[in-house]
């Protein structure tokens, strides 16, 4: 089956299908945006005329139908003959998502989507409403729309220079070893070319030298190209060749040109230069020729600057394909295995060398730093390629937002920001469904009517923006809303009435935010068809820790809500500070550790009678000791001369460890504690040392939140 | 001669045998991965008193259950002569620190007898069945129930 070489076809034009579809949602994301230049509609209808005729190679007939459709509508767009409009763009994008489901349909064998007749019909109105033509005329106009696109192709092609290019090689040129194959390949990998070969000085059998030269080349090039770009494939073989370059058409450049060839034929030695001279359409006296190559090139780069933009985007997109391999997910995560194996390894075998008792400056030594390095290398490659961005992540909760909007009536926009941002693989893909829940959350509850934010003095359309960056070494994925923000009094009504929280509990507001987060909290006051199916947020938190990440809620009564969601990079590999507390070793992410300082006796403030902070650059900093913290013993007397790690969270609040020593700084593997023994309140994961045993890594964050905080006091006050 | 053995492993029996405290405890042998020497545990934090730690099981984190803590008697010393049975039950994988192991029994499985109802002890409900080999009684424990729970942990 996996052999059937029509069903890799088919599965390789279903991935295509995506990226075409990717770049579809892309583009109409601009469109909408309002840059609807030819440029952007182009690549809307050449998405979908991608679309079509591949299917029709496949014999797809409802894709092909529904992408035929809809590509003559956009026709009509793209001749100026209808303008966008903001209808017009809902339904372009309701029938992309259409297109997409489409596609689906059409590659697992499922029914065709449903409504896509309507909304073809609604299109199709668009254009016939104004003055188009009749729909039999539609397909008549059709046809010639087709060769008009295929016209344009060539159009951008005759914009573009073509050179024509003779190249004679001397003898010498074989006799250094060099070959014209790799010279000629190299010509063409610039442009398109034509490649001739003239044989005409090649004498018969009998009378041929083995070691002489008879061939040339005539070389038509067409391409995005300068002059200097194809002097630089012939950059090493200038001397012992024969060599003339001449823009075909006639453009000012041409006589600079000529000037310019002569000079290479002229440099080199005299015996093979003497044909070279010969053939030289407009060979110029020597001392004329030798001042005016600094115009040359100028005007030569300004030649190739102009056609060459438009096009510049397309090839290199064109070679960004090309490179790419498409590579089993098992393969890499065997590959990530493996090198997480390959650390542990590596600091085992540093331990065991730094206990032999060598001198620093040893071969052993040397060597060691360089395999360090190398891992280290190879490991930052093999967590690249399990990072993808989250862009497609993005543009399916573009959808979310569509249906999600039209199905409460609520006019929606969705804004994205950091597309580009690249996250784990895993990440993302278990990211989907908690973020969908978060965005239907938002459209439903988090906006308010239309009605009510004229009320309010908001323009009737709400925005949803979801923006992923990177911050101190994880990613931080937002979405908010400029809605009218959390209903606190209603929030902690509900909370009361469910037995959340008892009547007379005093909660802050960011307690009371939280409260959305239990089991079982719903704030809808009726089950909307959209959200409040009973997975509440205490199901997204649930899945956003099990990535090891973080959920925050900031809302501002009548600004907005935001949810942030903070998450690891990788799920692999961390840097860490290597600390000892209370004779037990534990790692601390670096990438939350500010500073480190040693204390002095004036830094250490008592702020309550169990309680510490300190003064640290003039800001007061609580204090937690994480040997206390976790167990290991009860708090010192005294924090005079300890160490602390200065962290900070994603809000940006600070905190203190005090730690017994640092021991070192090294890149540690993450071995889940999860599903051996479960969550461990400020505990992020277990990692192996070089010794062989294993050390906790931290979760800071987690564990201020669930500290006790207390550094003072008798020791009995530790007890239970 | 196939239809014999398959009568014989399920009539059969197999327990590894081991001492905890100066007490008989044994557990089937289908469920024994290895048994390791005692290698210190990394404590855990806010762990019950029974979670001994983790160790480093060639590459993965196992957690150790201290089985003498876990039933209700003073913890294992923990030297050079203890062990560490590690055992999985489903998919899950532990080690048990126990004082030694002492043998390994195959026994008729009819000579397992339900424990009785003697609800005042708390090692009561990890004892699967009770045997008597050569005069001493050997306690068969419920694995799942001595494992910490996954999910009762994980809150």
């Amino acid at each position: 089956m996996a052999t059937d070489p029509m069903a890799e076809i088919r599965a390789s034009f279903f991935v295509e299908c995506e990226e075409l579809l990717e770049s579809l949602q892309d583009a109409l994301a601009q469109m909408d945006e309002g840059s609807s230049d030819n440029e952007t509609i182009n690549v809307v209808f050449r998405a979908v005329h991608s679309i079509k005729g591949g299917a029709g190679a496949f014999g797809l007939d409802a894709l092909v139908a529904f992408a035929h459709r809809y590509e003559t509508v956009l026709d009509e767009l793209r001749s100026g003959r209808m303008t966008v409009t903001p209808e017009a763009m809902k339904l372009f994008f309701h029938a992309a998502d259409l297109l997409h489901d489409h596609v689906r349909a059409a590659r697992d064998g499922g029914p065709v989507p449903e409504g896509s007749e309507s909304c073809l019909t609604d299109l199709e109105a668009l254009i016939g409403g104004g003055a188009g033509p009749e729909p039999e005329e539609e397909i008549t106009d059709f046809q010639p729309m087709t060769l008009a696109f295929d016209f344009a192709d060539t159009a951008e092609t005759a914009d573009l220079p073509v050179w024509s290019v003779r190249f004679r090689p001397t003898a010498a040129l074989y006799a250094s070893g060099n070959e014209p194959l790799h010279l000629l390949r190299a010509l063409a990998g610039l442009g398109t070319a034509e490649i001739r070969c003239n044989l005409a000085d090649l004498p018969e059998l009998d009378a041929l030298a083995p070691e002489d030269s008879y061939l040339d080349w005539q070389i038509t090039l067409t391409g995005d190209i300068s002059d200097f770009d194809i002097r630089e494939v012939f950059d090493f073989v200038e001397d012992v060749c024969t060599l003339s370059i001449e823009p075909v058409e006639s453009s000012p450049t041409a006589p600079a040109e000529a000037e310019w060839d002569s000079l290479a034929p002229l440099e080199a030695p005299a015996e093979p230069c003497l044909p070279a001279l010969q053939e030289l359409p407009a060979a110029m006296p020597a001392p004329e020729a030798a001042s005016p190559p600094q115009p040359v090139a100028t005007a030569s780069a300004a030649s190739a600057a102009g056609p060459a933009a438009p096009s510049a985007g397309r090839s290199d997109a064109a070679s960004e394909h090309s490179a790419t391999v498409r590579v089993d997910l098992d393969r890499i995560d065997r590959l990530v295995n493996l090198v997480g194996e390959l650390v542990i390894n590596q600091a085992m075998l540093a331990q065991s060398v730094a206990e032999a008792g060598l001198p620093p400056n040893s071969a052993v030594m040397t060597g060691l730093e360089a395999f360090m390095m190398l891992t280290r290398d190879i490991q930052d490659s093999v967590m690249m390629i399990r990072a993808q961005p989250v862009k497609p992540l993005f543009q399916r909760m573009a959808r979310i937002v569509r249906e999600a909007s039209g199905a409460v009536g609520k006019e929606v926009r969705l804004r994205t920001e950091g597309e580009a941002t690249e996250v784990d693989k895993t990440v993302i893909e278990r990211l989907a469904d908690p973020l969908t829940h978060m965005i239907r959350n938002a459209v439903d509850h988090g906006l308010e009517t239309p009605e009510k934010r004229r009320a309010a003095g908001k323009p009737d359309e709400g925005v949803i923006t979801l923006s992923a960056q990177h911050r101190s070494g994880r990613v931080v994925i937002e979405v908010s809303d400029d809605g009218a923000g959390i209903n606190r009094p209603k929030v902690r009504q509900i909370a009361i009435a469910k037995g959340l929280i008892a009547p007379d509990a005093t909660l802050s507001d960011t307690e009371i935010d939280n409260l959305l987060f239990l089991p079982g909290f719903s704030t809808a006051e009726q089950v909307s068809a959209l959200s409040g199916r009973g997975v509440g947020m205490d199901v997204v938190r649930q899945a956003i820790q099990s990535l090891g990440g973080r959920i925050s809620i900031h809302s501002e009564p009548g600004k907005g809500t935001r949810f942030s969601i903070s998450l690891p990079l990788t799920l692999a590999v961390l840097d860490g500070m290597v600390v000892n507390v209370a004779g037990e070793t534990l790692v601390v992410p670096l990438s939350s550790i500010l500073e480190t300082a040693t204390l002095a006796d004036e830094d250490i403030r008592a702020l309550g009678p169990l309680t510490n902070v300190i003064h640290l650059r003039g800001a007061f900093v609580p204090l937690y000791d994480l040997g206390a913290e976790l167990g290991y013993r009860a708090p010192r007397q005294s924090y005079a001369g300890g160490i602390v790690l200065l962290t900070a969270q994603e809000n940006g609040a600070r905190s203190a460890l005090v730690v017994d020593s640092i021991l070192e700084q090294r890149q540690v593997v993450i071995k889940g504690l999860q599903r051996s023994y479960g969550h461990i309140p400020g505990v992020a994961a277990a990692t192996i040392l070089g010794d062989g045993q294993i050390a906790l890594i931290l979760d800071p964050a987690d564990l201020v939140q669930n500290a006790s905080g207390r550094t003072r006091g008798p020791e009995f006050a530790l007890a239970g | 001669m196939t239809a014999e053995k398959a009568l014989q492993t399920t009539s059969e029996v197999e327990l590894l045998s081991f001492r905890l405290a100066e007490e008989e405890y044994s557990v089937d042998i289908m469920s024994v991965r290895e048994i390791r020497g005692w290698t210190r545990a990394t404590p855990l934090p806010h762990a019950p008193a029974h979670v001994r730690g983790v160790i480093n099981l060639r590459g993965t984190v196992l957690p150790v259950v201290d089985l003498s803590v876990r039933l209700g008697m003073e913890p294992v010393q923990g030297d050079a002569r203890n062990v560490i049975i590690v055992v999985q039950v489903g998919n899950q994988t532990a080690g048990l620190l126990v004082n030694a192991v002492s043998d390994i029994l195959a026994l008729p499985r009819s000579e397992l007898q339900p424990p009785p109802e003697l609800a005042a002890d708390a090692a009561h409900s990890f004892i699967e069945a009770l045997t008597i080999v050569e005069g001493r009684m050997i306690r068969v424990l419920d694995l799942s129930a001595v494992l910490p729970d996954e999910n009762a942990e994980a809150a």
